[in-house]
Order: structure tokens, then sequence, then C-alpha cells
């Protein structure tokens, strides 16, 4: 290492006879410097996610085991009650879903760790509005975690689902509005919780009961009252529902089959439609993304 | 560039007074005032838990005082918050890089974060990292830097914005002697080549002696403030150590005999005196004690220190004190 290098040559290096000192002054906040460092906090998740090549695995391992595993484990005894529809298939949709939330999830993460290692406080003194920062790094664990989304999109022909662009355009806007929900979710816990241990503890004890109460995995309709009542409370169902909605629209499989596969979400027996229930997901990611905010403008 | 002209060249770089800041019940500084001119490297010194971190994290605008005001670089730190941040880089005690980015990475996310004008972001990361002798490692990833190449770069960060005021927090604490040497020479040519003020903590007690002026603090308070000549001198007597088998009797025989007050410190008996080489052979002729062995040296900033304080600052260390400073980096949600 030059620790010992002479600091005025290497300096003249530097000048190039030119420059003499970069001066640099820092002008006042402004809207644009705003959306300047909300760019580069997305920015740095991206940077962070494509070194990270394992994380990129490991989140999608569980999509993996419950769509093939499970689904082809189960195939046997479900398929009396699937209208000859494959239990893959039909999963698929809460799969899509699924993949999106875990990767999510850990993006919020991410909030942990830069406070374990330090980064946090050069972010928090940096004079940039504290809710840039919190934006920034929704929308980029919104879209990382719909890259991740894009692969499991990628193998829908394994499991009947046809390549047809309405429906990729359609499944990648529900997973980026998924992706940005649940991390802004994620960014209200990991604001409050200073270790990592606790944070994944209770993601998991909020985030794996919301995804099997949500229907990801079953149909959502004739199921317990309770089940019913927690169902059509889980935010997550809102979400599960079109994309399954959008996916079965595009299957080539009998009206009796979609009848029971698809029965849709109701509210007291009123089916509710696609556009509402996507601007449910909105809603509360956005209120969640409020929460984050102030939140965080309130640690010193 | 209009108001970073704001300051003009007879404005102190910081301006403290009656500075208070109280946790709970427990107050960490009870009321300090100083100034701080333009381009002076100024050194705050004192134990872990005297009131450093605190004092420096209500000058970065990362407290906020309980009472009394300060100025940096002209802005006021509560109400002006933001124009400060804008004229401070901070480099603070742990390491805050991004460990999965390159350096230059590292670099420019803060260049983009401080609103550094587009055009100037390649070549002020060209010379700040060649300041720090780094530009050829730009492309290195840091989780593989050494620690001084972190403090280092660290350095370099906290001047991508051309700062007024640098603040380094315990810049080379946990770095072998060698790094803390080099990291010294880049603060010191910094400080001349961008004529920038330097605001520092060490408990590093040779390190204070780079500085211009140096402010000892105990106990939340300024004890002293001047330059170490100053402060040395001022001491005006030698210390003087020795050996003894029975220092309790040592120390009663230097009281009557003498009538100078001395201590124990670490296992020696010590105590200052003017002309300490011309009384060490009065102190063989006439102390009625063996004595094993004579040390004398001129007064040290740890002398300083210890007669401001009463203690050298290794003592005061082993204070229970020291939990304070553990309670406040909780409250901060700093290190865990």
């Amino acid at each position: 290492m030059t620790t010992t290098s002479e600091p005025t040559s290497a300096h003249e290096a530097t000048a190039d006879g030119t420059i003499e000192i970069v001066r640099v002054s820092v002008p006042r906040r402004t809207f644009r410097s705003e959306l300047r460092a909300i760019k580069i906090v997305w920015r740095r998740e991206l940077i962070r996610f494509k070194n990270d090549r394992l994380r990129i695995l490991t989140s999608l391992v569980q999509p993996f085991l419950f769509l093939f595993v499970l689904g082809a484990g189960l195939q046997t005894i479900a398929s009396a009650g699937t209208h000859g529809v494959n239990l893959k298939t039909f999963i698929y949709p809460g799969i899509l879903c699924m993949v999106v939330m875990f990767t999510a999830m850990f993006s919020a993460a991410s909030i942990v760790w830069d406070r374990e290692f330090g980064f946090l406080r050069e972010m928090m003194v940096a004079p940039v509005r504290r809710s840039s920062i919190v934006i920034g790094k929704c929308l980029g664990g919104a879209t990382v975690a719909a890259f991740q989304g894009v692969v499991v999109l990628a193998i829908a022909g394994l499991v009947h689902v046809p390549y047809n662009l309405g429906l990729i355009l359609g499944v990648l806007g529900l997973q980026l509005l998924l992706a940005f929900t649940i991390t802004a979710f994620g960014l209200c816990v990991a604001i409050r919780i200073k270790q990592m241990q606790s944070f994944m503890g209770v993601m998991q004890m909020i985030v794996m009961p919301m995804y099997f109460i949500s229907g990801a995995l079953f149909p959502a309709a004739g199921l317990p009252g309770w089940l019913t009542v927690l169902n059509r409370l889980d935010p997550l169902a809102y979400a599960v529902d079109p994309m399954r909605r959008l996916v079965f629209s595009h299957l080539n499989i009998t009206p009796a089959a979609r009848r029971v596969l698809d029965p849709g979400l109701t509210w007291w027996s009123w089916r509710v439609p696609a556009l509402l229930e996507a601007a449910v997901v909105l809603v509360i990611g956005v209120v969640l993304l409020g929460v984050a905010i102030v939140e965080f403008s309130a640690t010193e | 560039m209009t108001d970073s002209q704001k300051l003009d060249s007879n404005q102190p770089a910081i301006e403290v007074s009656g500075l208070i800041k109280r946790f709970g019940d427990f107050e960490a500084v009870k009321g300090v005032d100083f100034e701080v001119g333009q381009a002076e490297v100024f050194g705050f010194l004192g134990p872990n838990g005297a009131g450093k971190s605190t004092t420096i994290n209500m000058l970065c605008t990362l407290l906020k005082p309980t009472a009394g005001r300060a100025t940096v670089a002209g802005h006021d730190v509560v109400r002006e918050r933001d124009d400060v941040r804008r004229h401070i880089g901070l480099v603070f005690q742990d390491p805050t890089l991004d460990g999965y980015l390159t350096a230059a990475q590292n670099l420019q996310l803060h260049a983009e974060l401080y609103g550094v004008p587009s055009h100037l972001v390649a070549p002020r990361m060209e010379q700040v990292l060649k300041m720090v002798g780094l530009w050829d490692r730009k492309d290195g990833t840091v989780s593989a830097f050494s620690g001084g190449m972190r403090r280092r770069l660290e350095i370099a960060r906290g001047l991508m914005h051309s700062p007024r005021v640098l603040f380094l927090d315990e810049p080379t604490i946990g770095l072998d002697p060698q790094t803390r040497r080099s990291i010294w020479g880049y603060i010191r040519e910094l400080q001349q080549r961008e004529e920038i003020t330097i605001f520092m903590t060490t408990h590093y007690m040779d390190e204070a002696e780079w500085c211009d002026r140096i402010a000892i603090m105990d106990k939340g308070q300024i004890v002293a403030l001047d330059s170490p000549e100053t402060l040395k001198a001022g001491i005006g007597t030698d210390r003087v150590t020795i050996q003894t088998d029975d220092n309790e009797a040592a120390i009663i025989a230097i009281k009557d005999q003498f009538g100078v007050e001395a201590k124990v410190v670490e296992g020696a008996v010590t105590f200052g005196v003017p002309g300490g080489e011309q009384f060490v052979p009065r102190l063989f002729a006439e102390l009625e004690l063996p004595i094993r062995g004579v040390s004398v040296s001129r007064p040290s900033l740890d002398d300083v220190f210890m007669s401001f304080t009463g203690s050298t600052i290794r003592d005061t260390e082993e204070d229970p004190s020291n939990h304070r400073n553990r309670v406040m980096m909780q409250m901060m949600g700093g290190r865990r």
C-alpha cells in the first residue's frame, strides 16, 4: 500500500497542471436534490443485490419448494377436486406472490443491516430529508423483489401457464405493487428493531401466517367462518386474488374448474373487482410508507 | 457558492456557549464554552465518558442540545441544521462505510446524497482518493480493505463535498502506531491544503501534540484549553517517578521533608517538582528510605491532564462512569 508515498507528488499528478483544488460547494436542498438522493439510495439497493448472488438464489428456494415439491406431492390426492387442473398450475399465482413477499421482506431488512454496520449514520447525517431515504429504500426493495418475481414468471411454461404479453405485464404490475407494500411494511418494522435476529423472527411470525391465510395455496371460498374473516382482513389476500384471476383468465380450463379454483374474493357475497383489490394493496402500501417515514424522521 | 462566503475570515469556524446536554437526570455536558478559529486543528481530549462524543454529536447536529447554543461554519446547529450539515464532514469512531460497495461507489453515493454538482464528482473523487493514497484501489470492494485503509477512505469521503469543518471522532482508534502516524500526516496536509478547520476527539495523549490547540474535557466540563506547548509550560514542574519498597512511607516522607505532594500512579510514587534533574541528588541524599529506581520526565500532556483532573487518562478509563458512554451510545442507536 502507498501509506508512505509522498502526498505532494501524488497531488501534483492529480492536478495535471490544470486542476489546483477541486472546490465543491454544496447547494441548498431542493426538490431535485431530494430526487437525486432517492435515486442513489434506490441504486445502492440494486448494486448490493446484484453483488449478492447467494441472496438471489436463496430467496428462490422456498417458492420453488412449494411449487414443485408440495405441488407435485399433493397432486395425487388433490386431482379429484381440481377438475383436471394440475395442482402446480393452481398454486402458481400464489407462488408469484410468495417470491415477491420474501424478497421484499429481506430488502427491508437492509435497514437493520445498515444500522448494525454503521452505514445508516452516513445517510442520517446527510443534508437530505429522512423521507427521501425511506422512499429510496422502499423503491429499491420493490425493484429487487420484482426482479425475483420475473424469475418465477419465466418458468410459467413449466406449470402449463401460457406466455402472453398481457398476462406478463399484469403479473409484473401486481408484483411491483405487492413488493412495494411489503417493503413498506418491512421498513416500519425494521426501523423499530435494532437486531437482525429479532427482525427475522418478527417478520417470520407475521409474514408466514399472512401468507397462509391469504389463500395463496387454497381457494378463498367455502372456508370455515373464522378463516373467512381472517382471510378478508389479510391485506395479502387482495394481492393473491387478482393475481389468480389474471393467471386463470389466460388458462384453457372448463368453467366448472374455474368456479371451484378461482371463486374470487367476496365481501358479503359481492365479488370485489380486481382493480379495487389492487387499490386496497396500494393504499395500505402508501399508508405504511407514511408510517415508516414518520417513524424514521423521529429517530435521532 | 454565495453562502459559502457567508463566513468572513475573522469569524470563528465553531462558536459554542453554555452548551448543555442532559440524558434523563445525567448531565453529560455541563455548560461548555469555546471557539475554534478557521483552519485550526482543534483537539478534544479526555477519557471515555467525559462528554467528548456528546459534544461532537451536538456540533454535528446529531443530538439536540438541552441548553446553550453553538454555531458551526456560521450556522446555528439547531435552527440551521441542514446548512451546518452541508458545510461539515464527519468521520465517526465506528466505521460507516458500505462494505459491499467499492471505494469509488462509496464516494459517489456520498456525493449524490450531498448534492455535489455532477460534473465535479469525478475530479473531486480523484483528488481526495489521491490525497489519502487510495486512488489505485478505487475499484476495490471496501470489505477487503484493512482498518487503516477504511479510515483513510472515510476521511476522503468526509472531504468529498469540501466541508469547512471536518469532525473526526477518534480517527485513529484501534489502528497500529504506524498507520496512526500516516493518518495524522494526511490530516495535517489536508488542513494546510484545503484550509479546513479540523475538530477532533482523541484519548491518545501523544496525538494531541499534533493539534494547534487542545481542550481537556473531564466529567462534562472543559478544564483546560490552550496550545499543547502552553499547557505543558504551564505545569512548570518536571515529573519525578521513584520506585520504593514502601510507597506509603515514601509519600509521607516526601511530604514531610520537601513539602511536595506525591501519589502512587501505576505502582510508582510520582510527583512534580521544578527542575527535576537538580532535585534528584537531594532526594537521594535526604530521603531516609531506600530508592530502587528513579526517572525524571519533562511535562507531557499526560501531566497536564493529571494536573487538571487529578488522574491519568488511563485511571479514569477504569472508572465505572464509563458505562455512561455506553448508555449514551445506545440512546443514539449507535453501535450495539
